[in-house]
């Protein structure tokens, strides 16, 4: 376990900053506490500091995770980010999508979000904008990559892709064995 | 008798003027050579042969006295050196020193060059001298041009070689493969043992020899002189504190592994400075955005397009509607 180096830190931003923008100033800097991040077997864990000192008393080899996994780095030093991150990007996400409760479903088993399935978008998404995807209760149930811009979202015809899909809640079934 | 006590006390006090005004000044016959860069006085004046002869109190008194006289004269001359007033008006008054002039010499003896290796002995009787080798290789299978070692050699990839002839007089059972590779690793055992070896006779030789040489060599690569200007701007008093950096030498202090193994941060470091470094990556990032971003411009457009367009379409109904009314 080990902080981010700068470019590391630089990287992580970068994918964060396009779901959330300039507010990962409130992950960095929060009134409740000191948060950080730490890396450990490729994966960036958010925790507080509070959690950070018992941790740092596991052995490497033990220790399977701590706090909340953000993401993994890939073997070419790319960063993924993962839906266990979802709660922090959820609040503070600046894009957002609705889907409507047929197409929910789908998205949830892995498909990305059909013109058929939009319920809602933010006004001023621009093409392959980090978007977060609710339902149409609110409810978010993922995010991903926005296909077409709101413009051009209303023009496409009902079968075109306007989102694509990166993670949804649907995996904490999936992908069981291999979340931490 | 008051009246003679208080002569005596002008005459006290009179001569005590005279005494300091004799200890500020000092008579010598030639000049002092100043080298105030280096705080350094000489004198050529010839001493008083009679007084520093024999050991003995004597001495001590002489040579105190003209070193006392020499440092009155050193410091009368930087007395006369621009000053001023360092850290503001109430802090000491600095002296600006010029540039030293007076060269040092070396404190230690230059460093010998290492002693000839076996090899290099050798080639000296026999007068073999260096040969360049091209980097390239003409690869007849391949009809090109290959590098003599390393990826894609000439000779093809000694992993894959799927042959290997039994030479002759050779045991037909034995592995011609596990043979090869036994004796390449013999042989470079060999040059380890021997290059080791020829590290141990020069540090037997020398003082203490470096594993890169130190002197200027015509033939040293880049990563040397690198590793050699390292070495010598910390072979300094101060460890190279002091040290102005070369024109183009990076103008961070050297990590002290310089070396392969990476150093990261501690993990329950300072938790504030790292929150504020992140935040001030997070402003870098944030100030770095294009101003102009053209996808926004692209969708503005786009926006008034249709709007016109709907304004337009509204504008045909309600005259169409108008004309239908008419009618």
């Amino acid at each position: 376990m080990r902080p981010l180096t700068e470019a590391e830190t630089r990287v992580v931003f970068e994918k964060l900053g396009r779901y959330i923008g300039e507010n990962i100033q409130l992950l960095v800097d929060r009134p409740d506490g000191t948060y950080c991040f730490r890396l450990h077997r490729d994966r960036v864990y958010y925790l507080s500091e509070k959690l950070l000192k018992v941790a740092a008393c596991i052995p490497r080899e033990s220790l399977v995770s701590l706090g909340t996994c953000f993401g993994k780095f890939t073997k070419s030093q790319k960063f993924r980010l993962s839906v266990t991150a979802l709660d922090f990007l959820a609040p503070y996400a600046k894009y957002k999508v609705w889907v409507k409760p047929g197409s929910e479903q789908s998205f949830l088993y892995g498909n990305h979000v059909l013109k058929s399935g939009l319920g809602r978008i933010t006004e001023n998404t621009a093409q392959y904008q980090g978007v977060v995807v609710y339902s149409m209760a609110d409810v978010p149930l993922g995010f991903g990559v926005a296909a077409k811009s709101t413009q051009e979202c209303r023009k496409v015809d009902p079968m075109a892709i306007v989102v694509f899909h990166q993670a949804d809640v649907g995996e904490y079934v999936r992908n069981e064995d291999t979340l931490t | 008798m008051a009246a003679v006590r208080v002569e005596e006390v002008l005459a006290a006090a009179e001569e005590q003027e005279a005494e300091k005004r004799r200890s500020v000044t000092v008579e010598k016959e030639l000049e002092l050579e100043f080298d105030l860069g280096n705080l350094l006085a000489l004198d050529r004046n010839p001493p008083a042969a009679a007084g520093l002869r024999g050991a003995g109190p004597r001495r001590e008194t002489v040579l105190r006295a003209l070193a006392r006289d020499n440092t009155q004269l050193l410091v009368a001359q930087l007395w006369d050196l621009p000053a001023e007033r360092a850290g503001g008006a109430g802090g000491p008054l600095v002296a600006q020193l010029p540039e030293p002039t007076f060269r040092l010499p070396r404190e230690k003896p230059p460093p010998r060059p290492r002693p000839p290796t076996r090899w290099e002995q050798f080639a000296r009787l026999k007068g073999i001298r260096k040969r360049k080798r091209t980097s390239l290789v003409w690869d007849e299978q391949a009809k090109e041009w290959r590098r003599r070692w390393g990826y894609r050699r000439a000779g093809g990839d000694p992993a894959r070689a799927w042959l290997a002839e039994v030479p002759e007089g050779a045991d037909p059972e034995e592995d011609q493969f596990a043979r090869l590779r036994r004796e390449k690793q013999e042989r470079v055992a060999r040059n380890e043992l021997n290059r080791l070896r020829n590290l141990a006779r020069a540090h037997r030789a020398g003082t203490a020899v470096p594993a890169v040489p130190l002197h200027p060599t015509g033939h040293q690569s880049r990563e040397e002189l690198g590793h050699v200007a390292r070495v010598a701007r910390v072979s300094t008093a101060s460890l190279g504190r002091f040290q102005p950096r070369l024109p183009k030498e990076s103008a961070e202090p050297p990590s002290r592994s310089s070396g392969k193994k990476r150093r990261f941060e501690p993990l329950l470091g300072n938790l504030a400075a790292e929150r504020s470094r992140q935040l001030e990556l997070l402003r870098d990032m944030g100030s770095k955005k294009p101003v102009l971003d053209i996808t926004r411009a692209v969708n503005k457009q786009l926006r008034q397009e249709e709007a016109e367009a709907a304004a337009a379409k509204g504008k045909k109904q309600s005259r169409r509607g108008k004309r239908g009314r008419r009618q």
